[in-house]
């Protein structure tokens, strides 16, 4: 048994927010410091919201101006990251792109995560929501998960706005049903048992002893999430359910390139090397939230570097 | 059930069940559920335990007796009789009536391991408990509280930042216990409170409950199935074998001189650490295991195993009945 | 003058962990006598079942590795034995039983089949010679009804059957040396009992000798000849059982002894618990494992490590300050 815990520290009984928040900052500062992949993984992802915002006023041309005669050349000093079928630079259609992308991708990750966990907690303490909510969710993930989006687009009209809307109710009918599996393993361990025993209500036991508890499966799927969204996104473009093809994101900029993946291979290389990038540093950091929240992790992580 | 043979409860009793009944129905299928059996853990249960005593509650596993100390916290939920506490019958209690009593009722679970919650510092643990029943006004109170609790525990002061995996088996237990303290109840419910810890650590943990009884005034129901260490805390003992009390009464009189046929078998199961009083002993083996409380035998619950049993106690079931020296015992076969 | 079938000498297992290297066992000697029934105690963590595993080869390595020392069973030395011949041997001449018996049975093979599985193998039964034999244990074990059972799965079986079941299959090919490990610490006391005294009456009929790890000192008392009791790694006192119980030696012992609650003492009669907590292997004290807890530690205690050391023909303790320790202090 290590000890952990520094015995000079007094105490304290639910320190205020705003405390824990300087905590955890200062924790992930000091984490970075040591871990240089959390410290690249972050970098990455500051850089992505970087080009998320001003995107389209780093373009160097105009990302939907159609250039028949410099169609399908590669990498060059003019074009990074070459031209596409229409002539267009995919440089500058990647960049615009990521607003559309992080746009879509961290919406329905955050919009099915919090409303796909409330509802699973919820319902896992009412026996007859709880029957009527998973019939639902069943009936919900049935279908797969592009067919129900054309299904509910075609139904209240395509634009991005209800891109996110389709896809975070597929989105959250995966989540509850996965949370609440979980839920209802913890409901019976015999801290929460104990928790019952000395009289704490309901609302407090799903909040300070099932969620802590659950967070880790939940920072896996949401990073899960985030990725499927962007790459559903495309998809329904394809299909013509999300955004025209001139307006780029990094799913229609793959979906444009897959036609020609044999003669124009970057067209969808560079957008999907974003996406991947911007997918793995995310889980990273995930990883490493999931494993700062875990007080056993925790001491290892600490442990090693002494 | 009748209650006629049980002596009237007096104003010391602090807690009292009667008649009391725990049944779990065993259901069947996937979407269409049906009730295809009833597990009855606890089958008419008469039980009394007076103010500042230690009734021990000893059975073997699937006796049912985990289950009666999770009914009166209603962990579990009756399904007949009544339980009193100081007068007020619990069953019927709502809302916060029902966390008002649980702020009388502490509980100490067996398994040191499973029973804190991973994610909070030992010291939120013990507070949790005075936040819920609003003992304290301001935080420092409740801080100076935990403190003192880990003093009466004998946990170190520093140690209220660390998380449970940091804590060995018996310090774990001395966790729980404060946080069973921590309401400032007068009954403490310990189901299996030092089985699962090593034995000079279980010494420790009862060394603790002896001093805790002194200073606090406590009352406690300790349910166990080791019955030396029952013999050591109880000063009365309550049998149970498949959800029916077999024998009650005042410990010394049980242990000394076991009337039902389980009592003593059971006690002669129990191997004393001292090879010459061993090498004496009488003992009495019993036959095969207990029945499925799926399918409790007809009759006497014990008549399946009993070395004594007579054909009526394969047909009538034994009430419990007053003994000579004030114990209840459910037998046919013993007279008053 | 009976002979000896087990000894062990200066046995050391070690576990490579991420906090270093762990002596589970650090210098054990013992030995076993034919027919007798031996009893190894000590806590969790104190190396009692890992001397088991040693002697029967069955430490997982990595992390696990026996270092040094001999296991001469009936003449050989274990340790210089073959894969393939230590395979023969087990559940041949050294059968064991474990806590859980669940996880020793195939739940997917009825109990007939893994009854006469080791009989083919091991005896060259025919299926029909090995079938028969199967009933034969499954009467001797006394589990009634055999022949129903013996179409059984494992899990129709309940937790005493099944105990009773492993001592079938461990007695089989009548083992020399049977080994129990914790076998019936997660069973009633009723059904504890009736292992117990099945374990003792069939080595007492093949006249195989009888090694029971547990941790609970009544069991000791009431099954075994000899005891060893362990602590951190080390054996600290080796004794015949009455006279361990009547006039302990090792202060470990005598903390112990004074910390279970006895059926027979009148209510109230204080305990005396050992202080302190059970060390941690990786981080063990200086000098004696156990004089941190220790009443009777002198500053040589802390420096020196004492050995293992003969007192009478029949006792063994490793306590500098052995001639001091008494029970009744």
């Amino acid at each position: 048994m290590t000890s952990i815990s520094d015995p000079q520290t007094e105490w304290e009984l639910a320190p205020p927010m705003s405390v824990r928040l300087r905590g955890m900052l200062r924790s992930t500062a000091k984490a970075s410091k040591r871990d240089m992949v959390l410290a690249v993984s972050i970098i990455i992802l500051l850089l992505g919201f970087f080009l998320a915002l001003f995107g389209p006023t780093l373009a160097r041309t105009d990302y939907e101006r159609t250039d028949p005669i410099n169609r399908m050349q590669g990498p060059s000093l003019d074009h990074w990251f070459g031209t596409d079928n229409w002539g267009r630079d995919v440089f500058d259609r990647t960049i615009v792109g990521t607003r559309l992308s992080f746009l879509v991708g961290f919406s329905v990750t955050i919009i099915s995560t919090v409303i796909g966990v409330t509802v699973a907690l919820i319902i896992s303490y009412f026996r007859i929501l709880d029957a009527i909510m998973m019939r639902f969710v069943d009936g919900f993930l049935a279908f797969p998960t592009i067919l129900l989006a054309l299904a509910l687009i075609s139904l209240i009209g395509p634009s991005i706005g209800n891109v996110i809307i389709a896809l975070s109710i597929t989105a959250t009918a995966s989540k509850i049903r996965l949370v609440r599996g979980a839920v209802l393993s913890l409901r019976e361990s015999t801290y929460v048992e104990a928790a019952r025993a000395v009289g704490v209500p309901v609302p407090r036991i799903l909040l300070f002893h099932v969620l802590p508890n659950i967070v880790s499966i939940i920072i896996v799927q949401a990073t899960f999430t985030l990725a499927s969204a962007i790459l559903a996104e495309a998809s329904l473009s394809f299909l013509g359910a999300g955004v025209p093809e001139y307006v780029p994101s990094w799913g229609n900029i793959i979906a444009t390139g897959q036609g020609y993946i044999q003669v124009g291979f970057h067209i969808s290389f560079f957008p999907g090397l974003f996406l991947t990038v911007t997918v793995l540093a995310v889980v990273l950091i995930g990883d490493s939230i999931r494993d700062h929240l875990d007080p056993k992790l925790r001491g290892r992580l600490k442990t090693t570097a002494q | 059930m009748s209650t006629a043979t049980t002596a009237p409860a007096d104003s010391t009793t602090i807690l009292d069940a009667r008649g009391l009944k725990v049944y779990f129905p065993v259901k069947r299928g996937l979407i269409i559920q049906r009730t295809v059996g009833v597990v009855k853990a606890v089958d008419g249960v008469d039980l009394q335990i007076k103010r500042g005593d230690t009734l021990g509650l000893v059975g073997e596993s699937g006796s049912g007796k985990t289950t009666l100390g999770r009914a009166i916290l209603r962990l579990s939920e009756a399904s007949g009789g009544s339980i009193t506490y100081e007068g007020e019958d619990i069953l019927t209690l709502r809302g916060a009536q029902m966390r008002n009593l649980k702020q009388k009722i502490g509980m100490v679970f067996q398994d040191p391991y499973g029973s804190l919650n991973p994610r909070m510092t030992a010291g939120n643990i013990v507070a949790e408990p005075m936040q819920i029943h609003k003992i304290f006004d301001n935080r420092s109170d409740i801080r100076d509280r935990v403190m003192e609790l880990f003093d009466t525990v004998g946990l170190n002061r520093s140690m209220a930042t660390r998380y449970p995996h940091e804590f060995s088996g018996g310090q774990r237990q001395r966790i729980g216990i404060a946080r069973a303290l921590a309401s400032g109840p007068s009954l403490l419910i310990c189901d299996e409170p030092v089985s699962a810890l090593d034995v000079s650590i279980q010494a420790q943990i009862i060394s603790l409950f002896d001093r805790l009884k002194e200073e606090q005034n406590l009352t406690y129901l300790f349910i166990a199935h080791d019955l030396s260490v029952v013999r050591h805390v109880s000063d009365r003992v309550a049998v149970m074998y498949l959800g029916k009390i077999v024998e009650q009464g005042d410990a010394d009189a049980i242990y000394r001189d076991p009337q039902h046929p389980y009592t003593k078998a059971l006690l002669s199961a129990v191997p004393i650490p001292d090879p010459v009083v061993e090498s004496k002993r009488e003992r009495v083996v019993l036959k095969g295991d207990m029945p499925s409380p799926l399918n409790p035998p007809k009759g006497c619950v014990f008549s399946t195993r009993c070395p004594v049993a007579e054909e009526r106690c394969f047909n009538e079931t034994p009430q419990p009945r007053p003994y000579s020296d004030g114990r209840q015992i459910a037998c046919h076969k013993v007279d008053g | 003058m009976t002979e000896t079938l087990l000894k062990v000498e200066h046995l050391q297992t070690e576990f490579r962990t991420e906090g270093g290297v762990v002596k589970a066992v650090d210098d054990v000697t013992f030995e076993i006598k034919q027919g007798e029934t031996f009893a190894l105690v000590g806590e969790s963590g104190c190396g009692k079942s890992v001397t088991a595993l040693s002697i029967m080869r069955l430490i997982p390595n990595p992390p696990g590795e026996i270092t040094g020392g001999s296991i001469e069973f009936d003449g050989e030395n274990l340790l210089d034995l073959s894969d393939s011949d230590m395979r023969d041997l087990r559940g041949s001449k050294i059968g064991m039983i474990f806590q859980e018996p669940m996880s020793s049975l195939n739940p997917v093979l009825t109990i007939e089949s893994q009854l006469a599985e080791p009989l083919k193998i091991h005896m060259n039964l025919s299926s029909k010679a090995a079938n028969d034999r199967a009933q034969e244990l499954i009467d001797m074990v006394g589990i009634p009804d055999s022949k129903t059972r013996l179409r059984q799965y494992p899990h129709e079986l309940s937790g005493g059957q099944r105990q009773r079941i492993m001592i079938a299959m461990a007695m089989s090919c009548t083992p020399r040396l049977l080994i129990a490990d914790e076998a019936t610490t997660a069973l009633d006391v009723t059904i504890q009992a009736q292992i117990l005294d099945l374990m003792q009456d069939v080595t007492e009929q093949s006249g195989a000798s009888l090694l029971i790890i547990t941790h609970n000192l009544g069991i000791v008392a009431r099954y075994a000849d000899r005891v060893a009791v362990m602590y951190a790694g080390k054996l600290r006192e080796v004794s015949d059982a009455p006279s361990m119980y009547a006039n302990p030696l090792h202060p470990y012992t005598v903390g112990l002894l004074r910390s279970v609650p006895r059926l027979d003492s009148d209510k109230g009669t204080p305990l005396a618990p050992i202080a302190g907590e059970i060390p941690d292997l990786t981080n063990l004290p200086d000098g004696c494992a156990f004089n941190p807890r220790c009443k009777w530690a002198v500053d040589r205690c802390s420096n020196e490590s004492p050995e293992l050391s003969e007192i009478s023909p029949t006792t063994q303790v490793a306590c500098f300050e052995h001639s001091s320790v008494t029970l009744h202090a």
